[in-house]
């Protein structure tokens, strides 16, 4: 269908009637009655299954290997709730196991609770639901405990998800954002502002056709792979989620109190993605990313780092974009393709279409 | 009042109103042509906020670029001052060097690359 | 893209930087009239490849920066009312109005959109039957026939639930007055591109002969601008003004007459306000009489606005060029973009905005230099 969803197939569910007669969300599926206890048993946990979920507890019991752990948790409220290489169900995912993977940590369990609205269609939660499970098996991850709650028609967007995970931090991995060094090399694992561009496309009022798709991906097995190959000798990373490159840019600057210099023409960036930002006026810089990293890696490690990102499906187009310096700290300049420099200044609010 | 961007017309719709489907570099958006009559499939016209300005004549832009290519090309060097004045000295005069001259809507002409101008 | 591209390249715009460099020998002062024209030479840097005799002086061609703090206070008032759908381009979003801008009416409960086009504003007037939509049709000769085909094709539909707020600019009369202030300093003048290839430039002889200045068409793009910069400065060093047409692959002496046809059809000439500057006679337009049901002001009759602008913001200033951005005591500190007192500090074109968000709290030449280490580490 053209909202992504599937009419899920009531035939093999054990209490289908119930059910069928209910196509889209009503307030008892988040009463932790008989409809609730439906949707858990005939939606959530046939896509998620895995032992810890399925005791169905109260809190998910589970081992981890002792040493550091992390913990990341994200809520997901984007519009439209499907769009071109995604959705909210793989971003719910996929943002989660991206924040504990940029820390350092290999993710290990996810929690999922929704807030959906009275009202919402069922095949629609059956289709986030499925992308959710398939992001988490490609991740490599489970989700053990969830929640369901329903508001009153009006009273929310469809669907809002959130995730919290846990992850182990791998041994002798230190990284943080003020970790950043004069001399870093920075490096971007591929082309920036899909994300935002592919969202932009579906947005009501500004949309067009293009190729252009969501990078919506789990980052944890690259960053595994670029870890294996320089261990200590990455500094920093983030994902460059909302606000773009250069808010991710501009925080650990600030946090690390170093400038830094970036190539311009060394970005990145899909033909069609510069082309959509050119109709719109948008700098592909401050465009979100849900499948990219940025890494401060010591000068050293910059071949290995380079090397190890190319060589992951994720990792293509990998580039060297800027190095660290102990010049204006806190500043970000830009070479642009003129030879000139120019500031990336951090952004305020959302950046708008604009038509000057 | 700036933002606009070249596109390939790839297909004309006549109607209530002329629309086209422009493709600006893979992206692509309906257009507006009621302003472009004379532009036709695979003309490249220049769109702001969803309506289509200016037809762009191809020949011209391309012998726009060759002669910016050549700028510059021949001098390694910032010239010095000698020949800085030289430059000035051997420059094309002034159809009116007082500046006394009251010249119609027809005098206003094009100039060349050089200076030189060139009739309508 | 095609034709835009080429016109970004990099060792191109330096040879051609070096030709300016090569026929100046004096210190000139050279407008660009257009907000976008700013917008690219701060962001590409071009400033800093001319010679240091050149000043770029900004203009006040921002739509956005100088449509009266007035109507901006109108239109707050109009898209807070219920059953209201306020359309506008994302431009006018975050202008400050008295008390408050778009954005917080939208997150007050305001039915706020921003649209591409003017015609997706007559799209949901035709949608939402129950609704009245207003457009804030604000811009410059550019922008104007988008917002004269989008009434007319309301008023050809009999669309009873359209209306457009008109705060409609022209760039002639806001050259001819700055002109004729006193302290004007401009020598030369880049005129604005894309609205040239609306009107034309048979507007521009008489201005050059009341005035003897140069006025060069120009473009967007890098190599566009040093084109445009470039044959000014020739003109200036020979004592020479007249019209310059390079822009050409896009631009004519007569301009766009069927959108010429239309405009005179749907608009009249007004005397306008301008923001941070003042009264410029006949410098605007308005929708015509047979056209003027469409008017919002008129539908709405907004009274009661009390409009009070910051007494330290220097706006006017900058948008005459009478100074940069960086000289007004307010920029950045307490004038940033996150807390603009006027429109050229929020306007994404305005000349505060594009000299904060590229970083030119640094003069032109630190900024140049603060990438000095780049090509060495690059190389690596």
């Amino acid at each position: 269908m053209a909202d992504g969803s599937s009419t899920p197939d009531f035939s093999n569910w054990s209490c289908p009637l119930p059910l069928a007669d209910y196509p889209t969300i009503v307030m008892g599926h988040g009463g932790g009655g008989k409809l609730g206890n439906e949707l858990v048993e005939h939606l959530f946990l046939p896509a998620f299954r895995n032992p810890a979920l399925e005791n169905l507890g109260d809190a998910a019991v589970f081992e981890l290997n002792s040493g550091r752990l992390a913990m990341s948790t994200d809520s997901f409220v984007v519009q439209p709730l499907f769009f071109p290489g995604g959705s909210i169900g793989a971003l719910a995912i996929n943002g989660t196991v991206n924040d504990l993977a940029v820390s350092g940590a290999e993710p290990k369990f996810l929690s999922a609770s929704f807030i959906l609205e009275e009202g919402f269609p069922l095949s629609q939660l059956a289709a986030i639901v499925r992308a959710m499970a398939d992001a988490a098996a490609t991740a490599g991850v489970r989700i053990v405990t969830g929640d369901t709650k329903v508001v009153e028609r009006g009273h929310g967007d469809g669907c809002y998800i959130n995730t919290a995970g846990v992850g182990v931090l791998r041994p002798g991995v230190n990284v943080g954002p003020h970790r950043a060094q004069a001399g870093d090399a920075i490096l971007v694992s591929g082309t920036i502002g899909d994300h935002g561009m592919a969202i932009m496309s579906v947005r009501e009022g500004l949309e067009f056709e293009s190729q252009i798709r969501s990078d919506c991906a789990a980052l944890n097995g690259l960053i595994a792979d670029v870890l294996d190959a320089v261990g200590t000798g990455v500094h920093a990373m983030r994902d460059p989620t909302r606000g773009g490159l250069a808010s991710t840019l501009n925080e650990i600057a600030a946090s690390s109190k170093v400038g830094m210099e970036i190539d311009e023409a060394r970005l990145p960036i899909r033909t069609e993605v510069q082309s959509a930002c050119e109709l719109l006026g948008l700098d592909p810089v401050y465009v979100a990313n849900e499948g990219k990293a940025v890494f401060f890696v010591a000068a050293e490690s910059v071949d290995q780092a380079l090397a190890a990102l190319r060589a992951h499906p994720l990792g293509a187009d990998a580039a060297r974009i800027g190095h660290v310096t102990a010049q204006h700290p806190g500043m970000i300049v830009a070479r642009t393709g003129m030879g000139a420099n120019r500031v990336i200044a951090p952004q305020i609010g959302e950046q708008l279409p604009r038509i000057c | 009042m700036c933002l606009a961007i070249p596109g390939r017309v790839e297909q004309i719709t006549e109607g209530d109103v002329r629309m086209g489907r422009v493709n600006f570099g893979g992206v692509v958006k309906n257009v507006c042509l009621d302003y472009v009559p004379e532009v036709v499939v695979g003309d490249y016209t220049i769109v702001h906020v969803g309506f289509a300005l200016s037809r762009i004549d191809e020949k011209t832009a391309l012998e726009t670029l060759d002669l910016f290519e050549k700028m510059g090309a021949l001098e390694e060097e910032l010239a010095g001052e000698e020949e800085i004045f030289a430059r000035a000295a051997s420059a094309q005069p002034s159809p009116c060097p007082d500046g006394s001259c009251e010249p119609s809507a027809e005098d206003v002409r094009s100039v060349d690359q050089a200076g030189r101008p060139v009739s309508k | 893209m095609k034709y835009l591209t080429e016109f970004r390249n990099g060792e191109v715009a330096q040879r051609m930087a070096r030709e300016i460099h090569q026929v100046t020998t004096r210190p000139w002062r050279i407008m660009e009239v257009c907000g976008g024209q700013t917008h690219s030479i701060i962001r590409n840097g071009i400033d800093q490849m001319l010679p240091a005799g050149i000043e770029m002086i900004h203009g006040p061609g921002c739509p956005v920066c100088v449509t009266p703090l007035q109507l901006i206070d109108k239109a707050l008032a109009i898209a807070a009312q219920p059953g209201v759908i306020f359309c506008s381009f994302g431009d006018m979003l975050r202008v400050p109005g008295t008390e408050r801008d778009l954005f917080q009416v939208k997150g007050s409960g305001g039915d706020v959109r921003i649209v591409y086009s003017p015609l997706d504003a007559v799209e949901l007037a035709v949608k939402n039957p129950h609704k009245q939509v207003v457009f804030f049709g604000v811009g410059f000769e550019t922008t104007a026939p988008a917002n004269a085909m989008s009434v007319h094709l309301a008023k050809r539909r009999g669309l009873k639930n359209f209306s457009v707020l008109v705060s409609h600019v022209l760039v002639p009369p806001a050259i001819e007055a700055l002109m004729s202030s006193p302290g004007n300093k401009v020598q030369a003048f880049l005129a604005a591109g894309h609205v040239c290839s609306v009107m034309g430039f048979w507007e521009y002889p008489p201005l050059v002969e009341k005035y003897r200045i140069p006025i060069v068409v120009t473009g967007f793009e890098p190599l566009d601008l040093l084109d445009g910069i470039r044959r000014a400065v020739i003109q200036l060093e020979k004592g020479e003004y007249r019209v310059e047409n390079a822009y050409e692959r896009i631009v004519t002496y007569k301009g766009n007459l069927p959108a010429q046809k239309l405009l005179a059809e749907v608009f009249e000439v007004t005397d306008r306000a301008w923001r941070g500057i003042g009264v410029i006679p006949k410098s605007g337009w308005r929708l015509s009489e047979p056209y003027r049901e469409f008017d919002a002001e008129e539908r709405f009759h907004i009274t009661g606005i009390h409009t009070e602008e910051s007494p330290i913001c220097m706006s006017g200033a900058v948008l005459l060029g009478a100074i940069k951005p960086a000289e007004c005591p307010a920029f950045g500190k307490e004038c940033t973009p996150r807390h603009p007192l006027g429109a050229t500090m929020v306007s994404s074109e305005g000349a505060c905005a594009a000299y904060y968000n590229y970083g030119r709290f640094l003069s032109a030449e630190d900024l140049a230099h603060a990438g000095a280490a780049l090509t060495g580490a690059m190389n690596g």
